[in-house]
């Protein structure tokens, strides 16, 4: 399944600084290597300020990367222009953390589904209703729904609305930032589903970002763990609980939450803070919080290294099979 | 130590918001109140502290706190009872500074507020209270702007204010529905070690069932302002009786639970 030849897009090398004020640099994100592959989900996983959003703002082409290269379909989309860039945006489609605001308050829902379709000329205004109607049922909800507008409705169905409308044009890659983080978690479920019954008739690519490491493991099929604006970890879903390799990955799993653990055990977590993305360490990002730092921690940054298939980390105690050198 | 009998809540002369809850905890005890948004589970927890908000009244029902009534007290006597007996920690304890004051000036005010002393003395009470919260160099903090600090750290001030006169009853407002899991984990740490220490009863409102479930001695699951689901522990989670706590432990996404693909 991870196969190269299996991969839509590929991040190569993406880095994305941003100027601050004194003459500083922020980095958002460094030398990130990602793939996407056909009918499958890769999953973003990370905290707040790790980089995660801005990574899959560079791949959107909502944002230009410092450096590096994008590659979907074999094509370089980083230097696209004009009619060009804008002819590729149906390929890749968004959908928001909140979509109240990413919707025109004073759009009709169906205006807000056809509106994408239009612009690409793809629909003529008398089949705007039918189309509008498909769409609709694609994500469950009701035709009673098409002269509405957004602020009428439950989060859930807005953001029923978000998805129908970034698949109004059949993209190949969705691209869901914080999708689901605004709604309950009975919501959130059946936001889910439906995700992967679409991907599942479509055969569309999704890359999720999520700061929610119990959900996205349910569903992804691959998952980049995110730290400092590092790749840190990059594995399948089914391996998050027992498999996972770097510290940071394991501290995310230990501080999870769940309704069946046992409260007298002790909770697995991580002290401090991650550091300041304005003042990058010299070596591995996560050392001041890591229980295993060494000495060539603090000096060389750890490349992503194979484990197994479709699993990388990126940590020199791993690398030493866990143990100090 | 708190009782809350058949409580009804309403904002001006709409419906209820809040109808027939039930609540009794005793010293040293945790309880989490669950639900998802607009469950009424937050008007709870303020109806307590008398603070609701606009036309917000209680309609029927009452909060005995010690076994006195909380319904009648005047604006005078909550002000001695807020602080010092029942105190709140929010879900952006930050955002209830003043952000352009620094967190010494208000922390001092706070303390030399509730209990007159002298300024050096709230200074060193106050470095105190921040050092036992595990933050490393209070006088840093103290002279520092709360925009300066972290979501944890800020969050790490709240509690610290909220616990500067021991008081009997803690109420949490989503203490941890803004901070990252590795923090969430350190914070939900702080507060057990707080009931350990000095035995402060805490009411936890979330809609994090993990940390409620992990927290909690009694769980309490609210919907539409009724308490659906409401025992120890262990009766709800592992025998719920309602429908919509059943669904609502189905929906939570757990390691190695359901998979969608």
């Amino acid at each position: 399944m991870f196969e190269p030849s299996d991969a839509i897009l590929q991040a190569r090398h993406l880095c994305k600084q941003f100027p601050v004020a004194k003459g500083k640099t922020l980095t958002a994100v460094r030398d990130a290597n990602l793939d996407v592959y056909y009918g499958k989900t890769l999953g973003i996983v990370g905290e707040s300020g790790c980089g995660k959003s801005t990574l899959a703002r560079m791949i959107a082409h909502m944002e230009p990367p410092t450096s590096g290269e994008i590659i979907l379909n074999g094509e370089n989309i980083v230097y696209l222009q004009g009619e060009a860039l804008r002819q590729h945006r149906q390929h890749m489609q968004m959908v928001f953390q909140d979509p109240l605001a990413s919707f025109h308050p004073k759009m009709k829902i169906i205006d807000i589904l056809t509106e994408p379709l239009m612009n690409f000329g793809r629909l003529v205004r008398g089949g705007r209703e039918q189309k509008a109607r498909e769409l609709l049922e694609m994500v469950g909800l009701p035709d009673s729904m098409l002269y509405r507008y957004p602020h009428s409705m439950s989060g859930g169905q807005r953001q029923r609305i978000g998805i129908a409308r970034a698949l109004s044009l059949e993209p190949e890659i969705l691209i869901c930032d914080e999708a689901t983080s605004a709604l309950d978690v009975s919501i959130q479920d059946t936001i889910i589903s439906l995700l992967v019954k679409l991907q599942r008739e479509k055969g569309i690519s999704i890359l999720f970002i999520c700061h929610d490491i119990a959900l996205i493991q349910a569903f992804a099929h691959q998952i980049a763990v995110m730290y400092l604006g590092h790749i840190v970890e990059v594995l399948p879903g089914e391996s998050v609980a027992k498999g996972a390799l770097h510290p940071y990955t394991q501290a995310l799993v230990g501080a999870l939450f769940s309704v069946h653990m046992n409260p007298a055990v002790k909770l697995q977590s991580i002290e401090g803070e991650a550091p300041s993305p304005l003042e990058l360490p010299v070596g591995c990002p996560f050392q001041n919080r890591c229980p295993h730092c060494m000495e060539q921690c603090k000096q060389e940054l750890p490349e992503l290294i194979q484990y197994a298939p479709g699993h990388f980390a990126a940590c020199h105690y791993t690398a030493n099979g866990g143990k100090p050198v | 130590m708190l009782k809350i009998q058949d409580l009804t809540i309403q904002y001006g002369t709409q419906p209820p918001v809040v109808s027939g809850f039930q609540l009794s905890m005793k010293k040293g005890e945790i309880v989490s109140i669950v639900g998802e948004s607009g469950s009424g589970k937050t008007t709870v927890i303020r109806a307590v502290l008398g603070a609701l908000p606009g036309a917000g009244h209680i309609a029927g029902g009452d909060i005995l706190f010690h076994g006195q009534s909380l319904r009648d007290k005047t604006p005078e006597d909550w002000r001695k009872i807020r602080g010092s007996q029942i105190s709140m920690i929010f879900q952006d304890c930050g955002g209830t500074l003043n952000p352009i004051r620094k967190i010494g000036s208000q922390f001092v005010e706070y303390l030399r507020t509730h209990k007159p002393s002298g300024k050096k003395e709230a200074w060193q009470k106050a470095c105190d209270l921040l050092h036992k919260m595990r933050l490393p160099d209070s006088q840093n903090i103290m002279n520092s702007y709360p925009h300066q600090l972290s979501g944890g750290m800020r969050q790490r001030v709240g509690i610290a204010m909220a616990m500067a006169f021991n008081p009997a009853l803690l109420l949490a407002d989503e203490p941890t529905s803004a901070l990252d899991v590795t923090t969430q984990a350190q914070i939900v740490r702080e507060m057990l070690a707080l009931r350990d220490t000095f035995g402060t009863s805490i009411i936890i409102v979330t809609y994090n069932l993990g940390v409620a479930a992990y927290m909690a001695d009694q769980l309490v699951v609210m919907q539409h302002g009724k308490a659906v689901d409401y025992g120890t522990r262990d009766a709800v989670i592992n025998h719920p009786t309602s429908d919509y706590t059943k669904g609502l432990l189905r929906a939570v996404p757990e390691l190695e639970g359901k998979r969608f693909v």
